[in-house]
């Protein structure tokens, strides 16, 4: 029983906080076996590991600059297509109008200039899919893979969503890079101010249009405020829905945070692509958030408001509730929760200090492995445990569209849900099952699904699900149903 | 061996075999000129095909009674279709019975590989490496037999050997260049994974298995209202057919590929087998329907053809407690083709009765099915007899089966 036990706590540590074992001579189940936290808290002693470091991948203003040239290439051939049908209608009424008079002779039209290069929007698809494959391939890497799961969390609770528009959907894997990857296990007020600031949620929620109206900007009455990106910080970053704000403190924050944008590609106020803080868009004066006064301060108005928001009580309260039902349970367990928030509130938003207190609660350990895999998370264990690292990013794409979870594009700006009711059901296991069956037949009948299952869950595989392997007709119905066992889908 | 009656009249092939020998191989040098273009198509059957269940032996006395509820018989509503007076063929083969009496058919019974145990796993490796025991996975026979094909000969210059699926069988596997193709549409899941998924979860998972159950009962609406339409689930049949519709059209191109292999999975019926209806009746009715695509899909070039289709190894003769079959030993394979001599049963029929069943179960492989294999890529395909000992290594005993080729 002991062994059993043992191989229990590694499919904790591994599932659990981590992205599954990986197949061949990798050894993790042992290594998680013989000291599970241990095994999980290694990953959170190197403080570049939350980094993905790639040469081929961009800055985000470097991608906004590219894109500001596509839109501008645009603009130029449009005009010159404009200018030609323009050109064209003229000739043809000036010679009707010859032919009908003066039949003799006509002078030639001179042949049209020849028309700008048209633009290549593929290439946001391109950087798009690169991001993707680089994210994909770094959840490879590591022995656990907690951090990485830290990374999807964080990403996932200040999501962006690639559909809004270009702008968005080419910056989609450098706001992660940039502005959650190097504060996942530092302070929240720092991740707080770094995605808030990033163009990429600027454009999101769409703060970089948002117009003070009493602002020089906002002066000739065109634009005006937009609370959106104010009232989520709230509501699905900071508080939380009962955090105990009025719809008044997301009007003011929306004035405390105007005049934050983008640089466009005139440059006018620094590098293109980058957050810059625009005055004439900032609705002036004093502001009052949460019965405190905000003295007026240009940009450091707005990011006291948000060093404020970051220590509030109610977000210690829900970033714990947040992180307990992700990594333990639907229903969180309320003592857990107060727990993790108390370490949040006493270590200044420590989010090194408040995963490391998870890990190490006996909570973590003993709760049962109800949750269901993301698609994301099981799409990743899946490869892990085949050791088949993915060189292209479109099969892993489309498969987790089929799940209802495309990458970087959830359904709003509150993420894609974190618990069972979202994700087992019936269409949802059945394009599992599917992704599974064509996984099992990518990997053909040569890979050995007793080594899979061996690799994957050790001593803690039920008799019912070795029974059901054993006496699978082939290798790759077995790897199928391993693939879609309790053990590998349940964390 | 007891039953020397039956085994002296089954022994059709080999009392023949000598005069076809002679026949055979002289037409080969004017083929050769005359370009003779041959295809060789191998189907590998996943799970076990219960050989008694698709080809009964309904002249055995022993049968009616082993096969039980499942057995098949010359009369009643969906009587089984007769080959020789004592084999017939099971009813929802309609075209494989149309191809025998057309002398395009040919059904070896009671054979298997040199494997003896009753692993899938185990025995698909044999099946597919070629080699006489589990254990070995670099190559596939059908590889090794690429890669000595003689050269100057189209089926050696022609496009590389063709995997139908996602991913390459171990039977194509090795050394020789290989291609793969698979229909744009994927097959969707069996049901038989499904159910084991099922049971699994109503044993380990209840919640999952409440949520599986409800998008299995939502999948069979889909089905009923797309009018069978679609090529997925409970169409079995469908489901093996888009794979070899797609296969033939490449074979048959002029610059498509001469060889190629596919496999379907299903096989292994342990529950609710079913006789003239049921699950192997789908089954056997989806490789019918296979086989006609490959007719049909290779006009003119399916006189130059042999499609074989074989599986890993036959089930108990006695039918089990869930009128299904366990895993066992001697089966069948299937030929078609217009290249084959066809319309004749090969088997050296060992009898059913229990002391003639292998460990008194099994019906006993009484031909090696590398004779067979062998035989026919010696006749078909022109591989040299010293060659092709090297494509089934160890099996000097099997010597080629010479004669099933026209």
């Amino acid at each position: 029983m002991a062994a059993n036990n043992s191989a229990q706590q590694a499919l904790v540590a591994l599932n659990r906080f981590g992205f599954g074992a990986r197949g061949g001579n990798s050894g993790d189940l042992a290594a998680a076996a013989s000291d599970p936290r241990g095994f999980v808290l290694a990953e959170l002693t190197n403080p570049r590991s939350t980094l993905l470091e790639n040469p081929i991948l961009r800055s985000t203003d470097a991608l906004l600059s590219e894109l500001y040239g596509l839109q501008q290439q645009e603009r130029t051939y449009r005009l010159a297509v404009n200018q030609q049908t323009a050109n064209a209608t003229a000739n043809a009424q000036a010679s009707n109008g010859q032919i009908a008079s003066e039949p003799t002779e006509t002078p030639a039209t001179p042949p049209p200039a020849p028309l700008p290069p048209q633009p290549n929007f593929n290439v946001i698809t391109e950087r798009f899919r690169a991001e993707a494959l680089a994210r994909i391939q770094r959840t490879h890497a590591p022995a656990c893979g907690f951090v990485e799961r830290l990374v999807t969390f964080w990403s996932n609770h200040f999501c962006i969503s690639a559909i809004k528009g270009p702008g968005v959907r080419i910056t989609a894997g450098a706001f992660e890079r940039e502005a959650i990857r190097p504060h996942v296990l530092g302070h929240f007020a720092d991740l707080l101010r770094a995605v808030e600031q990033h163009p990429a949620m600027l454009f999101y929620l769409d703060n970089a249009q948002s117009i003070g109206p009493n602002s020089r900007a906002g002066q000739n009455g065109k634009r005006g405020l937009n609370e959106n990106l104010a009232r989520e910080i709230m509501e699905l970053h900071t508080l939380g829905v009962d955090g105990g704000y009025t719809q008044a403190d997301v009007t003011s924050f929306a004035r405390i945070i105007t005049g934050w944008t983008v640089v466009g590609p005139a440059a006018r106020l620094g590098t293109p692509g980058t957050f810059t803080f625009n005055a004439n868009a900032h609705e002036p004066g004093d502001h009052t958030l949460l019965q405190k006064t905000y003295a007026e301060g240009g940009v450091t108005q707005g990011e006291q408001a948000l060093t404020d928001l970051a220590r509030h009580p109610s977000t210690a309260k829900f970033i714990a509730t947040k992180l307990v039902r992700h990594f333990i349970a639907d229903d969180p367990p309320p003592a857990l929760v107060d727990k993790l928030a108390k370490v949040f509130r006493d270590s200044d938003g420590d989010l090194k200090a408040v995963s490391t207190a998870l890990v190490s609660d006996p909570l973590a350990w003993s709760t049962p492995l109800t949750k269901i895999r993301s698609p994301y998370e099981f799409l990743v264990a899946s490869s892990r445990l085949f050791a088949r690292t993915p060189d292209q990013p479109q099969r892993y794409l489309g498969s987790l569209a089929l799940m209802g979870a495309p990458l970087w594009q959830p359904p709003g700006p509150n993420g894609f849900a974190d618990t069972n009711f979202a994700w087992a059901t019936p269409n949802g296991m059945k394009a599992r099952l599917e992704i599974s069956n064509q996984i099992a037949k990518r990997l053909g009948n040569l890979t050995d699904p007793q080594e899979a299952l061996d690799a994957a869950a050790g001593a803690a595989a039920s008799a019912d699900l070795k029974q059901t392997i054993g006496r699978a007709e082939s290798r790759e119905q077995a790897i199928a149903l391993v693939l879609m066992s309790p053990e590998f889908q349940r964390r | 061996m007891a039953s020397t009656l039956l085994h002296a009249t089954r022994r059709q092939l080999l009392v023949t075999g000598g005069a076809l020998f002679a026949w055979s191989y002289l037409p080969r040098f004017a083929r050769a000129a005359d370009a003779r273009d041959p295809r060789f198509i191998t189907i590998i059957l996943r799970g076990a095909l219960d050989g008694l269940g698709a080809v009964p032996p309904v002249g055995d006395p022993a049968y009616a009674a082993l096969h039980g509820p499942i057995a098949l018989s010359l009369t009643g509503d969906t009587p089984a279709l007769p080959l020789d007076g004592f084999f017939a063929l099971h009813p929802s083969m309609t075209n494989l019975a149309r191809l025998y009496g057309a002398r395009q058919a040919t059904i070896v019974h009671a054979t298997a590989t040199a494997y003896r145990d009753r692993s899938h796993f185990d025995g698909q490796d044999v099946l597919e490496s070629g080699y006489a025991g589990a254990g070995r996975t670099d190559s596939g026979w059908l590889n090794r037999a690429v890669s000595v094909l003689p050269k100057g000969e189209r089926v050696a210059s022609r496009g590389k050997a063709l995997g139908v699926g996602p991913a390459t069988p171990l039977i194509l596997r090795g050394g020789a260049p290989v291609t793969g193709w698979t229909p744009s549409t994927l097959p969707a899941v069996q049901d038989d994974l499904e159910q084991r998924l099922l049971a699994l979860y109503r044993e380990q998972d209840k919640a999952l298995a409440t949520v599986l159950t409800e998008s299995l009962d939502i999948e069979k609406i889909a089905q009923r209202e797309a009018g069978g339409m679609r090529p997925v689930g409970g169409n079995v049949i469908e489901a093996m057919r888009t794979p070899a519709r797609g296969a033939a059209k490449l074979l048959a191109a002029d610059d498509g590929p001469r060889i190629a292999a596919l496999a379907y999975d299903g096989w292994d019926t342990h529950a609710n087998e079913g006789g003239a209806t049921g699950r192997l009746a789908q089954l056997v009715a989806g490789l019918d329907a296979a086989i006609a695509e490959f007719e049909t899909g290779l006009g003119p070039a399916w006189k130059d053809t042999v499609v074989v289709a074989i599986t890993e190894f036959g089930r108990t003769a006695k039918v089990n407690g869930t009128t299904g079959t366990d895993h066992g030993t001697g089966t069948v394979a299937f030929l078609a083709g217009g290249a084959l001599a066809g319309g004749k049963m090969v088997a050296d029929w060992p009898g059913l009765r229990d002391e003639q069943l292998f460990e008194k179960r099994d019906l006993k492989a009484t031909t090696d099915l590398r004779a067979v294999l062998k035989g026919l890529l010696v006749d078909h395909l022109n591989i040299g007899t010293a060659q092709i000992e090297g494509v089934f290594p160890d099996s000097i005993s099997a010597k080629p089966l010479r004669g099933l080729i026209a």
